[in-house]
């Protein structure tokens, strides 16, 4: 689970000073389905990235499970979100040049796996989300929601106890963008991973257990 | 995944890649080039001081020659009958043997001084001499008569000028035709066989001197001299008065210069036809080691103060015409056009790595996001820069020996001579000699002296005979491990500051950036 307590990120943009979380308090059960959802600038990504050991806070306390990652250094930070944390972001964010397979290859980056093993893995994950037949293809050759199914795969490879999602349908169609809903909710319930989608999109949110708002820094149960 | 990215990123990336490893690639094909070049040059230096001071000299011993009045030009006297007369035609031959222009001859005594100096392996005496031949013929108008005067051949690239000079009666000056051929003649020890000039030449026909042809009139003959002066051994060749005996033709050690002198004579022999009796022009001298050559030339100044004494890299120095202009050339342009393009590659290749990361801002956000180190990161970086580095180090090398080949296979000639030794010429003409000029005093009543003949060019043609050196530069294995290395360090500093600039990434704010 997520403990927050008194959260707060600061940042210097030209000289001026911006609180894009104030004292954030916050306890994400594990296994919990939660939307976060405010108006733009209201510290929606800049929470993302603290829930994903991406950032660390200005003050306050950050704890994962039994890991306090808001004291842990850039190295301890990589390997959390190299084993407990899985990312899907809005632009897909694949490496242009590999190949899907090879794109959810890149997830084992601190993996005890051999090279056949990961391999094997990778392509399972792609199954699971129907582009086995795609794998060789590169990004450019895939549609958005294709696109986004193998960041999915390559974000639930690594098995995390974590998914967090940044705005994972904002650049997809309607149709589209419920299949990859259909896509994160079916591994939320079958694997029973604690998944955080930030999102502007109302009936994305409502698919969650929890909602939150967020906005000035503030956060709230809607 | 280290390969598969990195093969991936490169080859999709071919325009980057195509100008990182072009750019390595000029860089390092002028290193090979230039350092090629640059052996090939200091092996035709090598060469031509060999061909002119022998194999095995660390130190020459000579002296700087004073001016003299005459500028050391031979000087031919006829006195009346010192021609013979034939008709209205008088001819004239002369040959002198001095020492050779440029050179100043010293005491003997210097040598066994050197012998003594603690660090000679052994030294040897030289006398450098040349050897002037003048002939040629003169016309007379009207009445005929012994004609004398004096000439004096304006060396080495003049003309010769002057004219007979007070013809005694008879008619004037009616032409004539002249020729003057220049020789270098070597006296050399006929013992010393460790150092000296001929240590650099090899006998293709007769015998070497002995100690038994010490004060004996033999000569030993180049090969090229001997072809184009069609004699053998056994043959004689007169020098001023003396004739001697050719007992062997030599030829360079080197299949692309020539020796350096066009005859050899012993010694004590060449002292005395020449009338330098306990004069020498050079020592040379071999040291015990090759590192105690500085140490070696500082004692022999200090012994023989009024002496110049020059080692292998003064004398290299010394070495005129176009192989110091390639040497120059080369030392100078190319070194610095070869730092100048290495530099300007090692920078092209850190610009467009680091360029290349700025553009992969959101692709290594991502992927420290999903848990890849900085260390993964930075090494993913370096192996792309290495590897560009890499194909541009084997590019740059395949380049580099097809230049280098290229050269070797057009060979260009390069002629060089040492400035402290005598490039003595060869061969002479016999152009055609002037119209008849001036007043025939006798003319006119059989008496008077026939003034001023203006008009006749005297054809004294003196060519100097610098060493020609085929250029060849060498392909050391050593030059070509280099030129790989730098450029796998080019591609190594492009990399460590490509995958620094990664490394200091934040990752929400790579993410963050391209929100």
């Amino acid at each position: 689970m997520y403990s927050l307590k008194d959260v707060t990120k600061t940042y210097v943009q030209k000289k001026r000073t911006v609180t894009a979380l104030s004292k954030v308090n916050l306890e994400i059960p594990t296994g919990q389905m939660v939307a976060i959802q405010g108006p733009t600038g209201g510290g929606k990504s800049t929470l993302l990235q603290m829930l994903g050991a991406l950032d660390k806070p200005t003050s306050g306390e950050i704890v994962l499970g039994t890991k306090t990652v808001s004291t842990l250094g850039d190295s301890k930070l990589a390997d959390i979100r190299a084993t407990d944390i899985g990312f899907v972001f809005q632009g897909f964010n694949l490496i242009p040049t590999l190949t899907a397979l090879e794109n959810v290859q890149t997830a084992f980056a601190r993996s005890p796996l051999s090279r056949d093993e990961q391999k094997a893995r990778s392509m399972a994950a792609l199954e699971s989300v129907g582009l086995a037949e795609r794998a060789d293809h590169l990004p450019s050759e895939l549609s958005g929601g294709q696109q986004q199914r193998v960041a999915i795969s390559r974000a639930l490879v690594k098995e995390p106890s974590v998914l967090l999602a940044d705005e994972p349908t904002g650049a997809l169609d309607e149709a589209t963008r419920d299949e990859i809903m259909d896509l994160l909710e079916g591994v939320w319930r079958d694997r029973g991973l604690t998944l955080v989608i930030v999102t502007h999109d109302s009936s994305v949110a409502r698919r969650a257990e929890r909602r939150l708002h967020l906005k000035g820094g503030h956060v709230k149960d809607a | 995944m280290f390969f598969t990215y990195l093969y991936r990123e490169l080859s999709n990336r071919r325009k980057q890649t195509a100008i990182i490893a072009t750019g390595m690639a000029l860089a390092i094909a002028l290193v090979i080039i230039v350092n090629s070049v640059a052996g090939g040059v200091k092996a035709a230096q090598s060469t031509v001081l060999q061909s002119v001071y022998g194999v095995g000299t660390d130190i020459t011993i000579s002296q700087t020659e004073t001016p003299s009045s005459t500028g050391g030009r031979p000087t031919f006297t006829f006195g009346s009958g010192g021609g013979t007369t034939s008709g209205n035609s008088t001819s004239l031959s002369q040959s002198s043997l001095s020492a050779a222009r440029g050179t100043a001859t010293f005491a003997d005594s210097a040598l066994a001084k050197v012998e003594k100096t603690t660090g000679v392996k052994s030294a040897a005496a030289t006398l450098s001499l040349q050897l002037n031949d003048f002939s040629g013929t003169t016309t007379q108008q009207g009445t005929s008569g012994t004609t004398g005067g004096t000439a004096q051949q304006q060396a080495p690239t003049g003309t010769a000028t002057g004219a007979p000079t007070g013809g005694q009666g008879g008619g004037g000056f009616g032409g004539g035709s002249f020729s003057f051929d220049q020789t270098t003649v070597s006296g050399v020890s006929v013992t010393a066989d460790a150092v000296g000039p001929l240590t650099s030449v090899s006998l293709t026909k007769g015998r070497t001197f002995t100690s038994a042809d010490a004060g004996e009139h033999v000569l030993i003959v180049d090969s090229s001299y001997a072809k184009t002066e069609s004699l053998a051994v056994g043959d004689t060749k007169k020098i001023g008065s003396t004739t001697f005996t050719v007992i062997g033709i030599v030829k360079s050690t080197s299949s692309s210069a020539t020796t350096g002198s066009d005859m050899y004579m012993p010694l004590d022999t060449a002292q005395k036809v020449a009338d330098l009796s306990g004069k020498v022009s050079t020592i040379y001298v071999s040291a015990e080691s090759s590192s105690d050559v500085s140490t070696l030339k500082s004692a022999l100044e200090k012994t023989l103060p009024k002496v110049t004494v020059s080692t292998e890299s003064d004398l290299a120095s010394s070495v005129s015409g176009s192989l110091s202009t390639a040497s120059s050339l080369v030392s100078n342009l190319g070194t610095w056009l070869s730092i100048i393009v290495l530099a300007a590659a090692f920078l092209i290749a850190i610009l467009f790595t680091v360029s290349g990361v700025t553009r992969r801002t959101r692709e290594f956000g991502t992927l420290k996001a999903i848990g890849w180190s900085n260390g993964r990161i930075v090494r993913q970086v370096a192996g792309e820069s290495f590897v560009q580095g890499l194909i541009g180090g084997v590019a740059g090398v395949i380049v580099g020996i097809v230049g280098v080949i290229v050269i070797n296979v057009i060979a260009p000639t390069l002629s060089g001579g040492a400035a402290t030794t005598t490039a003595g010429g060869a061969g002479g003409g016999t152009p055609p000699g002037g119209a008849a000029g001036g007043t025939a005093g006798g003319a006119e009543g059989g008496t008077g002296a026939g003034t001023g003949a203006t008009g006749a060019r005297f054809g004294a043609q003196v060519a100097s005979t610098a060493t020609e050196v085929s250029l060849h530069a060498p392909i050391a294995v050593s030059i070509i491990v280099i030129a790989v290395a730098l450029a796998v360090i080019g591609g190594l500093l492009a990399g460590a500051i490509g995958g620094w600039r990664a490394s200091r990434l934040r990752p929400a704010e790579a993410l963050r950036s391209v929100a």
